[in-house]
């Protein structure tokens, strides 16, 4: 028996020593730390449990016969993130580059599937060199496993991609399709043809960093959703988001015990709009000031910054936030800045999130780049995310909301529950010096009498009363009091149920 | 007495005339620009009257505007501050053509005190104490030696119409003094065209003590001791107190009574300051007269128990002083800190913009010791460009110096200001610096102390592990905020560990957290444990409590992470990790900033209206360079570095396109 449970020790030494001391230390001499360790980081200590720890490849093509490891490049299982279930998988590189053979997909495919099955989240860290080229087909059919178990799994139990080194052609495909990608500067990319391809093909000189790098895709591409300095950050950053997200679409959002109380009142937010209406201010202060303890978890933070995601709390329980930012282009909506909030509320929409949207938004960005780019479809994305989603819907207007960009942005035509408009609101179809030079083409000569006819506009309706008397606002609140009034908003909600007609599935303006 | 009065003035010096107005009965009237709408002021005063556009040369220092106010609202009298219209002899003037009582001296004082020369004069004529010297042109150098005997080694030799330094030398004997006098006057002659020049006494070690008075129209004229602001940078005073710690009693006799002396010369009514240079030997000199109230005039109230702002009022009601000079005490001392909305390591560069945080120290009064808060501005309130960047007085008074200095210590740690750049954290290092601690300060104490700017205060070891101890507790209390989130697998819940590695700037600690009666006990592995005590709970922004027995008030940031903490003029970020987190993130690369650009890019499309630099400029991190406008917005484009520039691509009118280079830096 003692012999039995010793060869044990030895087997699971054997796996646990990934691809040697020799390629262990060439992994950190990267700065990246092993597979394992990375869990370390990620899970509760000792809340790891390892599955098959022990498969092999089967592969004899190409002399693979005397190169089995075992585990085959992939640590898999279980563990806990603040108590927390969640299902993980790490890459390992140090084991035949961390290469994706039919085995080494199979272990993968297997905690996902009970992931689904047992609804807990799937954290994949991926640093793997590709294919294992020596497998072929068998290669391909693995990775066209786990899509088709991203895909099944979208929407059922919330994805996280880390990206921790590279990911390169095919497999940028299964991150592509999870919920979140975190990557981390100077250590990982991601591209569908790396720098060499691009050279042959389209003379195009570029680094790897620069065509994939974590700035590239967190800033241009808006591939990845966060980017981080080094493995650990990124790591202890997915525990942070974690405790925001609910387990499945069986569950609900997390609650935690709080410290922050709901009928706070913040004087200053009567001054945070500035006397001139075309003077920014930074809405971030608002969603700061409105959320528990003024702890905000922003979701692609660096892509297109006229318009703001992430995550709060409010009375312990999780909101999903998306607000204009007067800050950037002045807070207009245009190509990216729909694309980016449109899936953070189809997100939160399928895990039961709730949605607070703070409005200051003067319409749709003009220009050949947007229209040439699509904007009427990218734009409809936003429109469509927002009118489907039946999670809570709280909306309130800061400033301006003017025009397609007013119902775009949770009006209460979308079915947002409770709409909420501060005192200084514009809701209009458009300012008052657009609309005054439209209304009164023939007197634009007489700059006296259009001053009278844009002042009558502003009087009439650059105020939110408009609104709220054909009941689109439910009521003008003071800036002051809007923790308490929108986490009253959020509690009154809390069985909300809204049903929609039969469908296999929508048809959004992808 | 007046039943309403008017305040020519703005900020915290408005506020703090209408606290006492109100004290004493009697109704105010702020006067405010368009800039100043939702200032403090205005919310604290009975009534308040629009005077104008923002600079405040089309507003507060309208003589006719202020007129009118008074007209519209029927105010008696005016309350000038300091500043503005104050020492202005014509607004005195305008008052008094409509018979409104001018709360501060008669003009003929203001007008002899105005002009350097005359009122030089008319202290050497008083008796006063005057920096030796000679005013009249000197011929040759011959001259100027025996001149500069006749004054005494050290002299400063001038170029009448010097500046900056330019034209100056000091001479110790005869051989340097006719060389500075050939070269001042070759430099004066070359950079102002002008090679006049005159020499008077150098004084050594000088420190700036200025003497308070208050005389009635009745002929009493009594002094409230002395002020020393010797802490001046740039010729801004930024740290004031009362009483000296130089001054002997013989000295603060002979310099009040030579004050009052002047005042009485000049028929002085109300509150005045006489302000002196005095040197290492304790000689002063008379530098100048200011005819109002000074900024630092909350220090003399407290350890006089005068309130200065009821004096000059009941002065100017004509009525006789209620105390005599012998009334007259010193209770204790008081500093003063000048809050300024200027940002320490970017070299003191004014900031402006919104208080998105504003939580003043709370104001006590107690036999211990009290803190005191002139301030002129709020929470979510607007430190504009046009006008002075002082945001507020943080005063404090105790029995003896040292307790003083402590008790400005905790006010400056639970002073929350965000939002803007602000010289908290270096007044802390002031009052955390031995040479102050000492009292052996001059005007040069800044310069000498802090030649190369502010670079915020390394920690010591003491201090470094009590912000261990402190983010052991931070993080103990969030770990256990975060076990009772909901979901959490029954029977399979985390627990929590005791032994953690706190990172603290750079050097790591080794402790172990044990939650006890006594409060948290933090042990560290190599010697020693501190308990703290706090109520902390997260999303407090300022962590109060004890530490080893010991108060302590830390502002804390949670930040990606870690936690920043603030504390003395420390700034710094720290982490707590499980030993095996930190073993593997002591393998973590150290990454250096990469230098992304060179170039500012435009990052929509848009107008420039702006341009704030010229070429060649050297700009700090977060300087405005340009401003676009699109959507009609207005959007400021802010330096992300330090630089130089080196070329601009575009003027004000310019269209530009996304990513188009607007201007390149070396």
């Amino acid at each position: 028996m003692t012999k039995i449970l010793k060869e044990l020790e030895v087997r699971r030494a054997g796996a646990r020593a990934g691809g040697g001391e020799r390629r262990v230390a060439a992994q950190h001499a990267k700065g990246k730390l092993s597979a394992r360790e990375r869990l370390e980081v990620l899970l509760d200590p000792g809340s790891f449990e390892e599955y098959d720890m022990f498969v092999t490849h089967r592969t004899t093509d190409f002399g693979m016969a005397n190169q089995r490891h075992p585990g085959d490049g992939v640590v898999t299982g279980w563990g806990t993130i603040n108590g927390r279930m969640v299902y993980v998988f790490s890459q390992d590189f140090t084991v035949l580059g961390g290469s994706v053979s039919e085995t080494h997909g199979a272990k993968i495919c297997k905690i996902m599937d009970m992931a689904m099955q047992n609804g807990a989240p799937v954290i994949g860290i991926n640093d793997s060199g590709g294919a294992r080229i020596q497998e072929g087909v068998g290669s391909l059919a693995a990775y066209g496993e786990v899509f088709q178990r991203n895909i099944e799994a979208s929407g059922v139990v919330p994805q996280i991609s880390l990206i921790m080194g590279p990911c390169a052609g095919g497999a940028v495909y299964s991150p592509a399709m999870t919920d979140f990608i975190f990557m981390v500067k100077d250590s990982s990319y991601m591209f569908v043809t790396g720098p060499d391809v691009v050279k042959t093909v389209t003379n195009e000189q570029v680094t790897a960093e620069e065509l994939g790098g974590a700035t590239t895709h967190t800033r241009k591409s808006s591939v990845a959703d966060l980017a981080f300095e080094n493995d650990i950050e990124a790591l202890t950053e997915a525990r942070r988001l974690i405790d925001f997200l609910p387990m499945s679409n069986r569950d609900k959002p997390p609650v935690r015990p709080f410290f922050d109380d709901p009928e706070r009142v913040d004087e200053s937010l009567d001054t945070l709009i500035p006397a001139n209406p075309n003077t920014p201010y930074d809405m971030k202060e608002l969603i700061l000031k409105v959320a528990d303890e003024g702890d905000f978890y922003e979701i692609q933070e660096e892509f297109a910054k006229n318009i703001i995601t992430g995550f709060i709390r409010l009375e312990g329980s999780t909101v999903g936030v998306v607000a204009n930012q007067p800050m950037v282009l002045a807070g207009v909506l245009d190509i990216d800045s729909a694309r980016k909030a449109a899936r953070f509320v189809r997100f939160c929409d399928a895990f039961e999130i709730p949605i607070l949207t703070f409005v200051d938004v003067p319409g749709f960005l003009p220009g050949t780049t947007q229209e040439y780019g699509g904007v009427i479809k990218h734009g409809a994305k936003l429109l469509f995310a927002y009118g489907e989603a039946t999670v809570p819907k709280v909306t309130v207007i800061t400033r301006k909301a003017y025009g397609g960009a007013y119902v775009v942005m949770a009006s209460k035509h979308l079915r947002a529950d409770v709409n909420y408009a501060w005192p200084p609101s514009e809701i209009a179809v458009m300012g008052a010096k657009g609309a005054t030079e439209i209304l009164y083409r023939s007197e634009l000569g007489d700059p006296e009498k259009i001053e009278a006819r844009t002042k009558e506009y502003e009087d009439n309706f650059a105020n939110p009363f408009k609104a709220a008397e054909r009941g689109f606002i439910d009521e003008v609140i003071l800036p002051r009091s809007t923790r308490r009034r929108v986490a009253r908003a959020f509690a009154a909600l809390r069985r909300k149920k809204q049903s929609r007609p039969w469908k296999k599935h929508d048809n959004i303006p992808l | 007495m007046f039943k309403k009065i008017l305040i020519a003035n703005r900020g915290e010096i408005a506020c703090r005339v209408i606290k006492t107005a109100r004290k004493m009965g009697i109704s105010t009237v702020a006067v405010y620009s368009e800039a100043d709408a939702n200032a403090l002021h205005v919310r604290m005063a009975d009534e308040a009257v629009l005077i104008g556009p923002p600079p405040a040369n089309q507003s507060y220092i309208v003589i006719d505007k202020i007129m009118q106010a008074i007209r519209d609202t029927g105010a008696e009298a005016v309350h000038p501050g300091y500043g503005f219209l104050s020492e202005n002899p014509k607004f005195a003037e305008a008052l008094a053509a409509e018979g409104v009582a001018f709360i501060g001296p008669p003009k003929g004082a203001i007008e002899a005190m105005g002009d350097k020369i005359t009122s030089k004069k008319l202290a050497a004529e008083a008796g006063v104490s005057t920096v030796p010297g000679y005013m009249g042109l000197i011929e040759d150098a011959d001259e100027a030696v025996k001149i500069s005997q006749q004054v005494g080694y050290p002299v400063m030799i001038k170029a009448s119409a010097g500046g900056g330094g330019k034209g100056m030398r000091i001479a110790w004997n005869d051989d340097e003094a006719r060389e500075g006098f050939q070269s001042s006057k070759n430099e004066a002659a070359s950079s102002f065209g002008d090679d006049r020049i005159f020499i008077e006494k150098f004084v050594t070690q000088p420190r700036h003590i200025e003497i308070q008075v208050l005389a009635d129209s009745h002929g009493n004229c009594i002094y409230l001791n002395e002020r020393e602001c010797s802490i001046q940078r740039r010729n801004q005073k930024v740290i004031e107190e009362a009483p000296s710690p130089f001054l002997d009693e013989a000295t603060r006799e002979a310099m009040g009574e030579q004050s009052c002396a002047l005042a009485q010369a000049v028929d002085y009514t109300s509150a005045g300051t006489v302000e002196f240079i005095v040197d290492g030997d304790k000689n002063f000199y008379f530098l100048e007269m200011n005819t109002r109230l000074q900024v630092e005039h909350p220090v003399t109230e407290l350890i006089t128990g005068v309130d200065l702002v009821e004096q000059m009022i009941r002065v100017a009601a004509g009525e006789k002083l209620g105390l005599t000079q012998s009334d007259v005490g010193i209770n204790g001392w008081a500093i003063e800190n000048r809050l300024y909305a200027e940002d320490p390591y970017r070299n003191f560069l004014p900031s402006i913009g919104r208080l998105t945080r504003y939580r003043p120290p709370a104001e006590v009064h107690l036999d211990s010791h009290a803190v005191r808060n002139d301030t002129g501005v709020f929470e979510g309130g607007e430190i504009s460009m046009y006008y002075d960047p002082m945001i507020a007085k943080l005063c404090t008074w105790a029995p003896s110096r040292g307790e003083a200095i402590e008790a400005m210590r905790d006010a400056l740690d639970g002073f929350e200001v965000e939002g803007i750049g602000h010289n908290l954290p270096f007044l802390a290092a002031v009052m955390d610096h031995p040479r102050f601690e000492s009292g052996e300060i001059t005007t040069a104490f800044i310069a000498e102390e802090y030649p190369d700017g502010f670079e915020g205060v390394h920690p010591d070891d003491v201090t470094r592990r009590r912000l261990a101890a402190v983010a052991g507790h931070i993080k103990l209390v969030m770990e256990a905020r975060e076990v009772r989130i909901s979901g959490a697998m029954a029977h399979h819940s985390r627990s929590m560990a005791k032994d953690w590695v706190v990172t603290v700037d750079k050097s790591d600690f080794n402790v172990h957290l044990e939650q006890t009666d006594f409060g948290t006990e933090v042990s560290f592995s190599d010697d020693g444990m501190l308990v703290v005590v706090s109520d902390w709970t997260p999303g407090q922004s300022l962590f109060s409590g004890m530490v080893d027995g010991e108060n302590m008030i830390v502002k804390t940031d949670l930040m990606r992470g870690g936690v920043r903490l603030r504390y003395r003029g420390t700034d710094i970020r720290t982490v707590v990790r499980s030993p095996r987190v930190a073993e593997l993130a002591s393998r973590m690369p150290e990454k250096v900033a990469p230098d992304t650009s060179k170039l500012l890019l435009c990052p929509m499309p848009g107008l420039i209206v702006k341009v704030d630099v010229a070429v060649g400029d050297e700009v700090q991190e977060g300087q405005a360079l340009c401003t676009v406008e699109a959507m009609k917005m207005e959007n400021i484009l802010r330096a992300e570095r330090k630089g130089v520039v080196s070329k601009i691509n575009a003027e004000a009118g310019d269209s530009m396109g996304v990513d188009d280079v607007i201007m390149e830096f070396e």
